[in-house]
């Protein structure tokens, strides 16, 4: 016979001896990678389609001229258009504009609309141009039409030749849908129009957004460009469409990678579950092994033999893995649009491309981990010393070895170290690294920890066993646990991995949830919010709706927000600004300021304070204090940085500043949002009739500030169902762990409880025994899971989340959703035990006991 | 690449193409009556003539001539500027409001080649980068320009991938008035008419580039600037054109609007003499003998490039320089038709040099 039969019958035999427990081992490697490999699909899916569909915008231009303003004078276009050079140049009006109808905060529909020059656009972007009716071919120039992408005309209920509303400042303006936009990419919503209708009906009269370049044959394009910047000067400038890239990438990279990260951690979970599977089918066959060395196997065989065992079980979880995170990937696709939770990636539709590179490397790493819970009990049956195995039932020793506690604690103290370390490109690295060796060194150490634990409690019973107050039972237990560690701990590594990753997320998130809410409490002092579309530039509030809207007798007080985007940095997403009044004496009664902060008083008159959201300190470097120029107006303007505040809205910076300073700046006198606060006899009821009957009252969207409370929290429970679903897959996967662990155990320990059954305890009491154990393994894996987890919360509240987000939280714990639980895990791995339990017991005794000869 | 490549110039296509048949759309709906009409008795004054009329809903002025370059082979060129205006006057006050379209059109006829090269520009009007002035001639898209000098020369430069023109037109005798002193009718109705003036005998001297290198060339060319507002009658089919600069300095304009029944809806011709002397042919005198179809092979329209024109007692035959000319634009502007350089002769003799267009030959077209 060759070695490869044998190999194959050895294989098979085991597997179908324990076909059960392969089964869960493989499939939790397959859900570890199929979640992994779908999250990654799904992500790159959108992301890639949200960058080709943002690139489509641009066409075919080598370069794009913006203005950190966001909008600037036209007549840079003539200028460019004649510059020695270009080739072509294509200005662009791009905005978006609030479809008219019902407003409730979520449901408000906008859309982009660009505002283009088709015989321009028609040499750089043709895609973009409208398909008119055949017998209004020249509606491409009307100033009454729209042309809509059919994803857009899906979405509003619209097809050509309806007539669309729109909110314009406190007006409403009706276009006609003069065709489609057939050629955008398929689930992308815009609009196109003429640039001089665009210009004239959403007032925008003079302004661009942007203007497209196409340059000369030959033209170096950098140093074109640099020099074009300097022409220009620091209120403009020119990115290539591979930056806009980089910068869509940066908005949503960490919330990608962090996501990914999640995945990872299934797949960590599912590492154990095969350590735990192949640990104990080690010492099942101890013997066997045994057997097979004194026939002639050498080491080396066997080693390969139990590698050969993993490696079949990684492929075929890992293929199985790499087919079901497929299937998901598409049907989320199917259904959410590729949008994870995030706002990110809302309003296309991915097309998903089996990546190949990716699925090699998560098919790697789903073998990898079943390597690596492969190896150790490979090296252990290869220390086998046939003689002394084949004779009794010797206890592994895989666990002793692990058991030295240094390594663990080097673990541990440089996980500690690692949480002190910076961000790496913008991305946790370190964090998730610390995270990684917390758990890694806290499982390892759980042996020893075990052990120490119940002996102590052995230690400390022993005496009351001996006042005869103490059942033999609760004894045996103890002193099993006390003294054989290492296939508790096998068990015990599945609890602790998944229990601390579940606690550590339900405390991420619920801090997460509740400074959010106190956030926003903080942040809505008012009661009624009224907000109306933008006209053109300007907010749609202009001075004389700001005072009939402040001049309403139902309200005490009302405050007016200006809020407008910045760019500060090209490579990076816009800053918003928002100008509305600050208390400056105490600036924490309007602001969530976090930490010190200037008073009015200690600065100088000629000091304008400007107040920054934490991201503006991770990303830009502002501290308080420090004096930075802002593109306000028309060029730059200092200020002084004089508090720092919490947003949890704007995850790429925002500045707050005085209104009258943004007013004086500017002389843009028109707001966007008007905060009211109702007298104290006054209803809500009496305050939405007063608005009502305004003369724009249509063109107004009212929200009560409970109602966006409400609505942003919904908005962030959708955002977390991803990290909801994985807690509870990590929870099932720790549970298989137990159940396998148990079961496993239980078989190889029937021995024993034929011996027990012979010297008189009861089949009662050996499953008294039995469910004590389970439950008191588990209590104690519960109980570290929940030390382990608590610290890796913290990671992830202080480290991850701040460096990632740029945003800090408070701390808050979930007690009854992580007692809850700890019950449901502890219960679960008490039956587990119970289950598995029975099965040993059922058998003859007398057989059992045989079986050790 | 050549697949994104044909995308974006059929959509050019199709795009440019409805601009073409907006603009030369012959029905003018009741509500454009605010556009000036083109009346008889208007007597034209010059200059400002020679410049834009923007209330005119259409103007073009239109160079074609025969070229010998250094090397001494003949070449045609035709290069056209259209204006158009709006279909509708708005009060938008933005400055890209699209109040007038410039087109402009240039096509080269090598027999080298045998073949047409041709390129286009369309833009709104604005920003100084697209412009038709009034006053005298000055009209530009980009880098394309077709001025009059204040000493009654004009300059043509034109630059594309793929070729460039650099042209100065120097007059040689006075500006011809076509029609009743510039009143030129197009078709049975009244209204059905264009102001048109013609510049015979210019003299061409400049560059022609192609494959980047530049040749030195001289020639002559016919220059016709035309603006209306209603032209052709809506059961027009096309038209036949041709003018020539007649070897004896004489200058010979005739055309013919074809019904959709093959009929002939209009026809109008007239024959300036050396000496000033105008002899004009009207509607029934005029009569189009087609000689030799050519089939397009990359159109399958068959159109009719050798031509006998008789008128009154005169009979021309017109000989085209090549038969390929068509000016095939599906792949950009979406127009199809023949502009050729034609030689004329009479009784077995050749007289002269001119250009042959023959519009509507492919479909029905509105042009």
């Amino acid at each position: 016979m060759n070695t490869s039969t044998l190999s194959s019958w050895l294989l098979l035999g085991e597997w179908r001896a324990r076909f059960m427990q392969v089964m869960v081992a493989v499939l939790a490697i397959a859900i570890g990678v199929a979640l992994g490999f779908s999250i990654h699909l799904v992500n790159t899916a959108a992301f890639n389609e949200f960058s080709a569909a943002s690139k489509s915008l641009s066409g075919q231009s080598d370069l794009q001229v913006y203005s950190r303003q966001g909008y600037f004078d036209e007549l840079l276009y003539p200028r460019l258009a004649q510059h020695e050079g270009v080739r072509l140049a294509n200005p662009v009006l791009e905005f978006t504009a609030r479809i008219s109808g019902e407003h409730n905060g979520e449901n408000e529909r906008k859309l982009k609309i660009l505002g283009i020059d088709m015989f321009r656009a028609a040499r750089i972007s043709p895609d973009l141009l409208g398909v008119p009716a055949e017998d209004q071919r020249m509606d491409g120039l009307a100033d009454d039409a729209v042309f809509l992408s059919p994803a857009a005309m899906e979405w509003l209920q619209v097809g050509q030749g309806d007539l669309l509303r729109f909110n314009v400042g406190t007006q409403t303006l009706a276009l006609r849908v003069a065709g489609g936009v057939t050629r955008v990419r398929a689930g992308q919503r815009i609009a196109v129009m003429d640039i001089g209708a665009a210009q004239w009906r959403f007032n925008y009269l003079g302004l661009l957004s942007r203007i497209e370049l196409k340059l000369d044959a030959g033209i170096h394009h950098d140093v074109f460009r640099k020099e074009l910047e300097r022409k220009l000067g620091t209120q403009f400038f020119v990115t290539e469409l591979e930056e806009q890239e980089a910068r869509l990438a940066s908005m949503s990279r960490a919330y990608r990678v962090n996501l990914n990260m999640l995945a990872l951690v299934a797949l960590f979970t599912g590492a154990f579950l095969v350590f735990s599977t192949q640990v104990l089918s080690v010492m099942r066959r101890r013997s066997q092994f045994a057997l097979l060395r004194v026939l002639g196997f050498t080491r080396k065989q066997l080693m390969l033999q139990i590698v050969t065992e993993g490696i079949v079980l990684g492929v075929i979880g890992s293929f199985l893995g790499l087919a079901l995170g497929y299937g998901f990937a598409a049907l989320v696709i199917q259904l959410f649009g590729g949008d994870l939770g995030s706002i990110f990636f809302s309003g296309i539709q991915p097309d998903l491309h089996l990546d190949l590179v990716a699925a090699l490397v998560y098919f790697a790493v789903g073998l990898g981990v079943t390597l690596l819970g492969t190896v150790l009990p490979a090296r252990d049956a290869m220390q086998i010393k046939p003689a002394v195995a084949l004779k009794s039932d010797h206890e592994s020793n895989v666990i002793e070895r692990l058991s030295s506690p240094w390594p663990a604690f080097t673990c541990l103290v440089v996980a500690l170290l690692l949480t002190q370390l910076p961000p790496v490109a913008g991305l946790p690295v370190f964090g998730y690294l610390a995270i990684a060796l917390l758990l890694i060194g806290g499982i390892a150490l759980m042996p020893r920890f075990a052990a120490w634990f119940f002996s102590f409690v052995l230690h400390n019973v022993k005496k009351r066993f001996s006042d005869g107050k103490l059942n033999a039972i609760v004894l045996m237990v103890l002193a099993r646990l006390a003294n054989v560690p290492g296939q508790a701990s096998v068990a015990l590594s599945g609890v602790l991995a998944s229990f601390s990753l579940m606690v550590a997320m339900a405390i991420m998130v619920l801090s997460f949830r509740v400074s959010v809410d106190n956030w926003l409490e903080h942040v809505l002092p008012a009661d009624l919010y009224v907000r109306a579309a933008d006209s053109g530039k300007q907010g749609g509030f202009l001075a004389d709706e700001q005072k009939s809207l402040a001049g309403q007798s139902l309200f005490s007080r009302s405050d007016f927000l200006r809020y407008q985007q910045l760019i500060l940095d090209p490579e990076r997403p816009e800053v918003t600004l928002i100008a509305r009044p600050v208390d400056s004496a105490d600036p924490r009664n309007t602001l969530p300021i976090v930490g010190k902060f200037i008073k009015s008083s200690q600065l100088s008159e000629h000091d304008r304070p400007i107040w920054v959201s934490e991201a503006m300190v991770d990303l830009y470097g502002y501290t308080v204090g420090k004096q930075v120029r802002l593109p306000v107006g028309n060029g730059m303007h200092t200020f002084v940085v004089a508090g720092i505040w919490r947003d949890y809205g704007r995850q790429f910076g925002a500045v707050q500043m005085q209104l009258s300073d943004y007013q004086e700046l500017t002389g843009d006198m028109s707001v966007n949002t008007a905060a009211l606060w109702l007298r104290s006899q006054a209803t809500l009821d009496a305050a939405y009739r007063a608005l009502q009957q305004l003369p724009y009252a249509d063109a107004l969207e009212i929200t009560q500030s409970q109602t966006i409370r409400n609505t942003s929290l919904q908005i962030f429970d959708r955002s977390f169902a991803v990290t909801y679903l994985l807690e509870i897959i990590a929870v099932i996967i720790g549970l298989l762990g137990v159940a396998t662990s148990f079961s496993v155990q239980m078989l190889a320990r029937s021995k024993e409880f034929g011996m027990l059954r012979h010297i008189g305890v009861t089949r009662k009491q050996v499953l008294a025994l039995l469910a004590a154990e389970g439950s008191l393994l588990t209590m104690l894996g519960v109980v570290l899971g929940f030390i382990l987890g608590g610290i890796i919360s913290l990671i992830l509240i202080f480290i991850v989340n701040p460096q990632s987000f740029h945003w800090t939280m408070q701390l808050s714990i979930p007690w009854d959703w992580l007692l809850l639980v700890a019950a449901i895990m502890l219960v679960a791995a008490t039956v587990t035990a119970l289950i598995a339990g029975r099965r040993a017991v059922s058998g003859s005794v007398v057989r059992a006991v045989r079986e050790d000869w | 690449m050549p697949k994104k490549y044909s995308k974006s110039s059929n959509l050019i296509a199709s795009l440019l193409m409805m601009i073409l048949l907006a603009m030369l759309q012959s029905q003018l709906r009741a509500e454009d009556q605010q556009y000036a009409p083109v009346v008889p008795g208007y007597t034209l004054v010059f200059p400002q003539d020679y410049g834009s009329h923007p209330d005119f809903r259409i103007e073009w002025w239109y160079v074609t001539g025969w070229l010998e370059t250094s090397e001494n082979k003949s070449l045609g060129f035709q290069v056209t500027f259209f204006r158009t205006a709006s279909p509708r006057h708005s009060s938008n006050p933005s400055r890209f409001a699209p109040q007038q379209i410039i087109i402009a059109h240039a096509a080269l006829s090598d027999p080298a080649l045998g073949r047409f090269i041709y390129d286009e520009k369309t833009a709104r009007a604005g920003f100084e980068l697209a412009y038709a002035r009034e006053g005298d001639t000055d009209v530009k898209i980009d880098d394309w320009y077709f001025k009059r000098n204040p000493d009654g020369r004009y300059i043509i430069e034109v630059k594309s991938d793929k070729f460039s023109f650099e042209l100065s037109l120097t007059p040689t005798q006075s500006i011809m008035l076509q029609g009743e002193r510039g009143f030129s009718r197009k078709g049975p109705n009244i209204e059905q008419a264009s102001y048109y003036y013609s510049e015979p005998h210019l003299d061409v001297f400049g560059t022609i580039t192609q494959q980047d290198k530049p040749i030195s060339v001289r020639g002559r060319a016919w220059l016709d600037h035309e603006w209306s507002s209603e032209i052709l009658d809506p059961r027009a089919d096309g038209w036949d054109w041709m003018s020539a600069n007649l070897d004896d300095g004489s200058a010979l304009m005739v055309f013919r609007i074809r019904g959709k029944d093959g009929s002939k809806l209009w026809a109008y011709g007239a024959r300036r003499n050396a000496a000033g002397r105008i002899t004009q042919f009207a509607s029934d005198q005029i009569e189009f003998i087609p000689e030799r179809v050519w089939e397009s092979p990359h159109t399958k329209a068959h159109y009719p490039v050798e031509m006998r024109i008789r008128a009154g007692e005169a009979e021309w035959r017109l000989v085209p320089l090549f038969d390929d000319q068509e000016l095939d634009s599906r792949g950009s502007s979406g127009a199809v038709y023949w502009e050729g350089a034609v030689t004329v002769f009479q009784n077995g003799k050749n007289i002269g040099k001119g250009y042959l267009e023959l519009t509507g030959y492919l479909q029905p077209l509105d042009l």
